[in-house]
């Protein structure tokens, strides 16, 4: 291969036709409110570890929507339950997380 | 004899006006261009929140205005001032003096082939809010597949756009999305139906309650995110861009389907009567309210009242209000109180 | 697709494009990247169709170039297209076409910027003044030179020995177009059939006999990008923008794309090298690329000049396929003869783009 000094990009794009999104439907069997998120981003304002883990549950959601890998960012999560409390949606989100660790384990 | 009260519209606002004007005594005259009753209301399926039927809304409404005049395929030539009231002179040769006229010329649904990034007229399966509401009346459309298996909806086509001159939010099409996507669904159990959305503004009684359910029981996804540009595929599917604004990424989709949520811009036949009639437009492109908080239905000329989105972006039920409102200012006038 | 729709979109984008005497200016890279293109443009317009279409060695570069590339402000590329618009007044013309779309687009921006704050063009010819003692009037009709062979199109069909026709199979030949961002995306309305349905360089597909397709990534930019381009680090991203557009065309069996910018042209021709040694893959039959050609050296094949002379032998990707396709003879063996039959020496081959 010739070396031009220079390579092609790889695209930032997200394309939703090539998105798996079995994960975000196997979680939503589970926590049926998951699809309620409206992405308000107050749990992920509220939460303890976000700062500091990277963990924010509003783009674990849309990640899972997208079809991305979401673990390292669960792997932040501290369980307190914070952002059960601020949910405007009422989502179980504690339970929500501890079910999708269960599928991905 | 009865006082006569020209109403220009016989859209829902001019038909509800003509009711009350009715049970308050005078005689309605209804002037209305197309040839038939209830405007754009008669061509939608079902009406939020309750899904009530438009047809049923529009024919009640007819039912009840039956011994008014109406003037089909009619329209206002030219109105003239007299020392006490107007001559209004109809296309069809008869004139009316009357001390008060009603104008109820409402809107008219943004040309969204004007938005040509979408490519409505272009592209095989893009549609409007209006031709699927027409689909929905179970009037066959070659561009709405037979099983779409992805749906796109784009809010704020030609609402919100400086560039295409309108500054205005047309209030109605976020829930009018969220309505017709939870329609598709049900039209359509295997498709995934996308929103592409600025803001929602679902502000009216229920609508939220509308979008939990698109969400949760239609599992319709949200996007945020203007929808940039349309392309078609070899195979006749189409290519959207829009920005994820909410993942901070770009994003493509392919789509079967895509109904464009086209905006409300003031019905350019309200220019011609304010020009007629020395009306005073407003900076929005729509008519001027005498007072945008206590004097909706009021004009800058004595005797000339204004109901629905003559004066700016209506639901329908803040329609029925200001015609009711309207014919009631009507009667305060004529009275002289 | 419906071709209707276009249609209608196209007749909101017409622009007044008067017959003859114009005023040419050329481009500053295009010489360097298809050397034949400009020289031809002025033989078909003169000696071809008899339009009086003068050009002076006073011209200079418009500074769209640098203006682009942050090297200049556009205050100082508005003084130097004052004196190209000074050199037009004192040769007695009024209409002015350039023939690079990036030029074209920084006279219309120049022009607009002047008629919207008309103290700026005050001091712009106070500038001129003191530094040149020249005065100008402004083109009574800009043109690109990609509107001007549009507006001849039909008279050049008229004239043509070669159609765009698979001489073979009788079909039309597939071909995509590409416009240059600069020509209308700032302001579709001085472009022919707007920005987004641009017809400009189909209306001359059609008319020469081809089939004009549409392919998802049509009014995506080449890539060049001006500055980007320029900094050897960014050009994976012109690359990638070229390789995409190539990605969305590949499954239409597209046969040529034709453009109409300096920019264009010359990346979607050479970055099909690149991509092709750095992927492997190539876009045209049989391991060939797909020739891109400017719409001058469109007009001259179907005119019937010989493709050396039409300077075909200094495009990155075969051109031989193409011609072959619709009929045009050529003598493989004087590709790289240049003037007086001078050997210009043979280029080194690619590994996976396959070229004569």
């Amino acid at each position: 291969m010739t070396d031009f000094g220079f390579t092609l990009s790889r695209s930032s794009a997200l394309d939703l036709s090539k998105a798996d999104t079995r994960l975000y439907e196997k979680l939503c069997s589970l926590s049926p409110d998951a699809r309620t998120c409206m992405g308000c981003g107050s749990c992920s304002a509220t939460c303890t570890a976000g700062p500091y883990s990277g963990m924010s549950l509003r783009k674990v959601i849309l990640g899972l929507q997208r079809g991305q890998d979401v673990r390292p960012m669960l792997k932040g999560c501290m369980l307190c339950g914070k952002c059960t409390m601020v949910c405007p949606r009422g989502i179980n989100t504690r339970q929500l997380i501890l079910n999708l660790c269960r599928i991905y384990d | 004899m009865k006082e006569n009260v020209v109403i220009i519209g016989g859209g829902v606002a001019g038909m509800e006006a003509a009711k009350q004007l009715l049970f308050l005594g005078y005689t309605p005259i209804v002037v209305e261009q197309k040839d038939h009753l209830g405007g754009h209301v008669s061509q939608w399926n079902r009406l939020f929140p309750d899904m009530a039927s438009a047809q049923d809304l529009v024919r009640h409404l007819g039912e009840e205005i039956v011994d008014a005049n109406i003037f089909l395929e009619t329209k206002v030539n030219f109105i003239n001032r007299l020392r006490e009231g107007y001559l209004v002179m109809l296309s069809n040769g008869v004139s009316v003096a009357c001390r008060a006229i009603l104008v109820a010329s409402g809107f008219r649904l943004f040309d969204a082939a004007r938005k040509e990034e979408y490519g409505y007229g272009v592209y095989d399966h893009v549609i409007t809010n209006a031709d699927l509401e027409n689909w929905f009346n179970g009037n066959p459309d070659p561009r709405v597949p037979a099983s779409p298996k992805k749906v796109g909806f784009v809010h704020c086509v030609g609402s919100r756009d400086l560039k295409a001159g309108n500054s205005q939010c047309s209030k109605v099409c976020c829930m009018t999305a969220v309505k017709q996507a939870i329609e598709m669904k049900e039209h359509f159990p295997d498709a995934q139906i996308y929103c592409f959305y600025m803001d929602l503004r679902l502000f009216g009684k229920k609508y939220e309650d509308f979008y939990i359910n698109a969400q949760q029981e239609y599992g319709v996804q949200f996007i945020r995110g203007r929808v940039s540009e349309v392309g078609e595929t070899l195979d006749g599917h189409l290519q959207v861009k829009a920005e994820d604004t909410l993942s901070g990424k770009p994003l493509r989709a392919q789509l079967d389907l895509l109904v464009l949520m086209a905006g409300m811009v003031c019905n350019p036949e309200a220019a011609e009567l304010a020009r007629m009639a020395r009306l005073e437009m407003d900076s929005d492109g729509f008519l001027r309210s005498a007072d945008n908080i206590s004097g909706i239905v009021g004009s800058n000329r004595p005797g000339i009242f204004y109901a629905g989105a003559c004066t700016g972006t209506k639901t329908v039920p803040e329609t029925l209000a200001e015609a009711r409102s309207a014919a009631l200012d009507i009667h305060r006038f004529i009275q002289g109180k | 697709m419906i071709y209707e729709g276009k249609q209608k979109i196209w007749k909101d984008y017409q622009k007044e494009i008067p017959d003859d005497h114009w005023y040419y200016v050329r481009s500053c890279i295009r010489q360097n990247f298809f050397p034949a293109s400009e020289r031809k443009f002025t033989d078909i317009t003169q000696q071809v169709l008899g339009k009086d279409v003068y050009e002076t060695p006073y011209h200079t570069t418009c500074g769209g170039i640098a203006y682009h590339c942050d090297a200049i402000p556009q205050e100082t590329a508005m003084t130097i297209v004052a004196r190209q618009f000074a050199l037009m007044t004192e040769a007695g013309y009024e209409n002015y076409v350039p023939s690079c779309v990036t030029s074209f687009g920084n006279y219309i921006e120049i022009l607009e910027t002047w008629r919207e704050f008309p103290e700026l063009e005050a001091r712009i010819r106070e500038q001129l003044w003191k530094a040149t003692r020249r005065e100008f009037k402004k083109p009574k009709y800009l043109a690109h030179t990609s509107d001007l062979i549009y507006h001849w199109r039909n008279e050049i069909a008229e004239k043509a020995s070669v159609r765009l026709i698979d001489h073979e199979t009788g079909e039309p030949m597939r071909m995509a177009e590409h416009i240059g961002c600069h020509y209308a995306k700032m302001f579709p309305s001085k472009g022919i059939g707007g920005a987004e349905y641009p017809y400009v360089l189909a209306g001359m597909i059609e008319s020469w006999g081809g089939q004009v397709v549409d392919y998802p990534e049509r009014r995506h930019c080449c890539g060049y990008g001006f500055r980007q381009y320029h900094m050897k680090a960014n050009r994976g991203y012109c690359v990638s923008n070229t390789h995409k557009k190539f990605e969305s065309m590949e499954p239409y069996g597209i046969q040529a794309i034709l453009t109409n910018c300096p920019g264009c042209c010359y990346f979607m021709d050479r970055w099909q090298y690149v991509i092709a040694e750095q992927t492997g893959k190539t876009y045209g039959k049989d391991g060939f690329g797909i020739p891109v050609f400017t719409y001058e050296e469109l007009a001259g094949l179907v005119l019937g000049y010989d493709p050396w002379d039409l300077g075909l032998q200094l495009h990155q990707v075969a051109v031989e396929p193409f011609l072959d396709r619709i009929g045009v003879r050529y003598d493989p063996k004087a590709k790289y003869l240049g003037l007086n039959k001078e050997d210009i020496l043979r280029p080194e081959l690619p590994t996976n783009l396959k070229c004569f």
